[in-house]
């Protein structure tokens, strides 16, 4: 059945496509926006290639065809749309989002900052959109360039001995740490007796799930009252089977491990890797440096601290920081300089002047390295981003950063202190995490239910339910991009919620009816899944 | 410059109703023994100024004026209604989407692109994206490991080297071993994957067979037979194919094909140096709990309103933690909807004529280096858009060439050792008569 057939689906009140009967029958659908598949038509195109030359055609009947067995029967059903059909899908795909760019979007450690416009204009250079990735190191001197530059800052921001720039997103630079983590310990032959990885209770999934892929056995070690890590069940578990601590820190709960330089002591002294989830960097930078402060690894995750674009869920990158210890096994390859003063490039590029009589490598002879963690030297286009945000910043301006991204969480804590309960009661770093506790046992308003609520008042919502140990949790990340008057209202809509929570809680429980759709069906997806369009018998 | 809006006053406003004097307050809790002893950073520049570095930087890059590089990462059009749609800051600075209310552009466009790569590939069902190419075929044969409960992949050397080294990093977490299928690399030899080394190696400790289809020399395996021979053995065929080769080769679901992964960036992505790319993977529906990364899929509102939301989410690590099928949470939605606006924009008459162009000039390119006694074949198998070719002193040929501006492919040597003087050389619809003239004139003038 195609679209046209159709009929236009009204719109009600609430500027959401009207139910309107299904032709299929019985049950009653609305489509907001319908497939692309439902827009094609046979025959119609968008873009079109040149025919080969005759003189081609003719060279290439001489070389062996294709045989008929490897071609293919059935056509894939591509859909057949023009241009302006498909620009105009996009486009009301795209109305039916929420973005940075639309409003504010205080989730919960995702660091969901302005994406600078500057990044994406320097990302799409002909000289590096167009760089392939097996060019010769000769005619790549740019890329490489950059990467060993990015590089450089990222060792400084962070105070470890080396990066890689490799790992495609924040799991995968866990992966790459603790593979490091594994070879290192290997390489002192305790890979066999090291086989635990120690993940606070607060901790991302991704940690505990990179420590089962790695092959080691996660072990969680609880919170104490202060939102910290435990350190006597730290203690108590550090042994000689421990391969590593996994930590996050700031953690999830928002809040600076005071004690880290004695959980630091206590790994290093059971003879473990410590690992920092650098998830949370952008608390603070210039204020904190792990490798400095003795972490043997971090990933960096660029599309938090370093404002490369979110994407609707990626591409990220996460670069992985190491102490001397793990250097050596860093993933191949490594952008290196092969010809020049490091300081002396570092003092041109950093002051504006030419970097073009150094050159630049990529050095694939590491014996101990784990190997490579994905194609190539990771996600480029996310290194120029994050160069460019960098050298746009300077340090003082990544001061500021964390700065006032920690001062706009305080002042979120501040400002709901009274509205919500607030289970670790403290100063905070960029995030803040409230408990919809009361809400829900008072009034029966949950989490969910002020989640939506949120949504009806035009804001994305907090990261809820997470982290785990908060009861109905609510994690607000404001991030530093932010004015005081988008604080302020948003303060307004919480505490409004809050009020409304105690007074009208079916209010609350009714949202979301502003949005496109309202609550969907989550159970019977999983439980029916409908992961593709069904085509209609005839479509071709 | 920063991007931070608060002037002085209302930093001052913010610290009053916070109770504190300054912000280093802010920042007691870190102990004193380890705050930061250095920040040596460059100076803040404000935009002409990063301009000028960023494009000082990219013009050291030299971009080949005739390119025949390709080895898995492949120079295309891509329309500029593609880079139209993935410029929108609605679909680029949105989240994961959680929210599905307020994210049903993100939803439906990757409900969408899992259609079209369930159509490309003739499977069931196919995921959100992965990484790239090669994470994709490793966690693939990780699945199939799981699925067969088996502990040891054979892998093709006519897969992509990078390919094969991704998947060995990934399984020695596990401790899963890789075997690897030697290819007919022998002097007049075809260059595929021998069937009969397969069905020597295969026994019953083996999850999957990985192959791939164009191989890295761009040749065409029989993969029905592969499939037929890691079924003998009760594994699965792990297929890594190139999407665009897909509207002209069959597609894997219908040669047997147990899982497929791809490298998605033909689709609509910049080369960018090798990243970001998309990952592609597909499955049949029976195995789609073992399946890692996100799926979207299709339900309604209380309305009767069609909606789309992330499902089956017991498979991963935000549920499930240590129990995950994978650790992957961020992926590559963009590049996925880069590769769905893309396939829509081509549509599958614009494919099939991707594909035609790019293995004519192949073809083309491969004969006229013959006619002039340039370089021969070095593999005798059918080839799709990509092909190995031998010439004498091809490395300073190679570099030579380069001077002027020709990129004459890939060097194979470094990989293979035995395929010495062997240039990988790839087409694509972009690859012009004259592209092929200049290549044919300067290798000729370096002799």
């Amino acid at each position: 059945m195609s679209v046209a057939e159709r009929p236009a689906p009204p719109t009600d009140a609430s500027g959401r496509g009207a139910a309107f009967a299904s032709p299929e029958g019985g049950e009653e659908l609305g489509v907001v926006e319908p497939l692309i598949f439902e827009a094609s038509r046979a025959g119609r195109r968008a873009v079109r290639f040149p025919d080969a030359s005759q003189r081609a055609r003719d060279a290439a009947d001489g070389q062996p065809p294709l045989p008929a067995w490897a071609q293919r029967g059935r056509p894939a059903r591509l859909p057949e749309v023009s241009e302006l059909d498909l620009l105009r899908h996009f486009n009301r795909l795209a109305h039916l989002n929420y973005a940075i760019d639309l409003n504010f979007y205080p989730l919960g450690s995702c660091t969901m900052k302005y994406n600078p416009k500057v990044n994406e204009w320097a990302a799409r250079l002909p000289g590096f959109a167009e760089s392939h990735p097996l060019d010769p190191d000769a005619i790549a001197q740019g890329s490489l360039a950059l990467e060993w530059l990015l590089a450089e800052l990222l060792k400084e921001i962070s105070g470890f001995e080396a990066v890689s720039l490799q790992p495609a997103a924040g799991a995968q630079g866990e992966l790459t740490g603790l593979l490091m983590t594994r070879a290192y310990h290997r390489s002192r032959g305790e890979g066999e007796t090291r086989t635990k990885v120690l993940v606070p209770d607060s901790a991302h999934g991704t940690n505990p799930a990179t420590a089962s892929m790695v092959g080691y056995q996660a072990v969680t070690i609880r919170s104490n009252d202060h939102g910290g890590i435990d350190l006597e069940a730290l203690r108590a578990a550090l042994g000689a089977d421990v391969a590593a601590l996994m930590i996050t820190n700031p953690s999830t709960l928002g809040i600076f491990e005071d004690q880290i330089d004695q959980v630091l002591e206590a790994v290093h002294d059971a003879g473990a890797i410590a690992y920092m989830d650098g998830a949370n960097l952008n608390a603070i930078l210039g204020r904190f440096r792990p490798g400095e402060a003795g972490f043997d690894v971090m990933h960096f995750n660029l599309h938090k601290t370093f404002s490369t674009p979110h994407g609707g869920g990626g591409p990220g990158a996460g670069p992985v920081g190491v102490s001397s210890r793990l250097e050596p096994f860093l993933p191949v390859p490594l952008p290196v300089l092969v010809n020049g003063d490091p300081d002396e490039v570092r003092r041109n590029a950093w002051a504006g002047r030419s970097t073009a009589s150094a050159r630049f490598a990529l050095d694939h002879d590491r014996p101990q390295s784990i190997g490579k963690v994905r194609m190539h030297t990771g996600n480029f286009g996310m290194f120029v981003r994050a160069y460019t945000y960098i050298r746009s910043n300077g340090g003082a301006g990544l001061r500021t950063v964390s700065d006032d991204a920690v001062l706009a969480a305080n002042y979120l804590r501040i400002g709901l202190a009274d509205a919500y309960e607030l289970p670790y009661d403290r100063i905070c770093k960029h995030e803040v995490v409230f408990s919809g506790r009361r809400q829900k046992r008072q009034h029966g308003v949950t989490t969910l239910d002020i989640a939506k609520a949120i949504l009806d008042a035009g804001v994305h919502p907090p990261t809820v339910y997470f982290p785990l140990i908060v009861e109905e949790a609510l994690m607000i990340e404001p991030t530093e991009t932010e004015s005081v008057e988008t604080l302020d209202a948003f303060i307004a809509i919480m505490r409004d919620i809050a009020h409304r929570a105690e007074h009208d809680p079916e209010s609350v429980r009714r949202s979301p009816v502003s949005t496109p759709v309202g609550r969907l069906d989550e159970a019977s997806a999983a439980r029916r899944p409908d992961l593709r369009h069904a085509f209609e018998a005839g479509d071709v | 410059m920063t991007y931070s809006p608060h002037t002085d006053a209302d930093r001052e406003r913010m610290l009053a109703a916070i109770g504190v004097r300054s912000v280093d307050d802010l920042f007691a809790d870190i102990p004193a023994a380890v705050r930061a002893q250095r920040f040596d950073l460059p100076t803040p520049l404000v935009e002409q100024q990063v301009r000028a570095e960023l494009g000082r930087l990219a013009s050291l890059n030299r971009i080949p004026e005739v390119s025949f590089l390709g080895a898995g990462a492949y120079r295309h059009l891509i329309p500029a209604v593609v880079w139209e749609v993935i410029g929108r800051s609605e679909f680029a600075t949105s989240y994961t989407p959680y929210q599905p209310e307020v994210s049903q552009g993100t939803l439906q466009s990757i409900y969408e692109f899992q259609t079209l790569i369930c159509e490309l590939t003739g499977m069931e069902v196919a995921t959100a994206s992965h990484y790239d190419g090669a994470t994709a075929t490793a966690e693939a044969a990780l699945m199939a490991c799981r699925l067969t409960r088996r502990n040891r992949i054979a892998i093709s050397s006519a897969v992509h080297p990078q390919i094969r080294r991704v998947l060995s990093t990934y399984c020695s977490g596990p401790g899963i071993e890789v075997v690897e299928v030697p290819a007919d690399l022998a002097e007049g030899g075809s260059g595929l994957t021998s069937v009969a080394a397969v069905e020597s190696v295969l026994d019953d400790s083996f999850a999957c067979l990985v192959a791939q289809q164009p191989n890295f020399f761009g040749g065409v395996e029989p993969m029905g037979d592969l499939a037929d021979a890691a079924h003998a053995a009760g594994a699965q065929l792990v297929a890594v194919v190139e999407p665009t080769s897909l509207s002209l080769l069959e597609a894997p679901g219908a040669y047997g094909a147990d899982l497929v992964a791809a490298e998605g960036q033909p689709l609509g992505i910049p080369l960018s140096y090798g990243g970001p790319y998309v990952g592609l993977m597909a499955a049949p529906m029976s195995a789609v709990r073992q399946m890692p990364g996100r799926l979207v899929g299709g339900t309604h509102d209380a309305e009767g309103r069609r909606g789309y939301v992330l499902t089956l989410q017991a498979r991963e690590q935000h549920i499930r933690r240590e129990k995950a099928a994978s650790n992957i949470c961020t992926n590559q939605a963009l590049c996925a909807l880069a590769a769905t606006a893309y396939l829509s924009a081509v549509g599958p008459q614009g494919l099939r004529e991707v594909a035609e162009l790019s293995t004519i000039q192949a073809r083309h390119l491969a004969a006229e280096l013959e006619r002039a006694g340039l370089a021969e074949r070095r593999f005798t198998a059918p080839y799709f858009a990509e092909v190995a070719m031998r010439l004498p002193d091809a490395e300073r040929r190679h570099a030579t060439l380069l001077e002027q501006g020709i990129l004459a492919g890939h060097p194979l040597w470094r990989d293979y050792p035995e395929l010495d003087g062997t240039l990988l050389l790839a087409a694509t619809e972009l690859t012009t008569d004259d592209d092929i003239d200049r290549l044919v004139t300067a290798l000729a003038a370096s002799r």
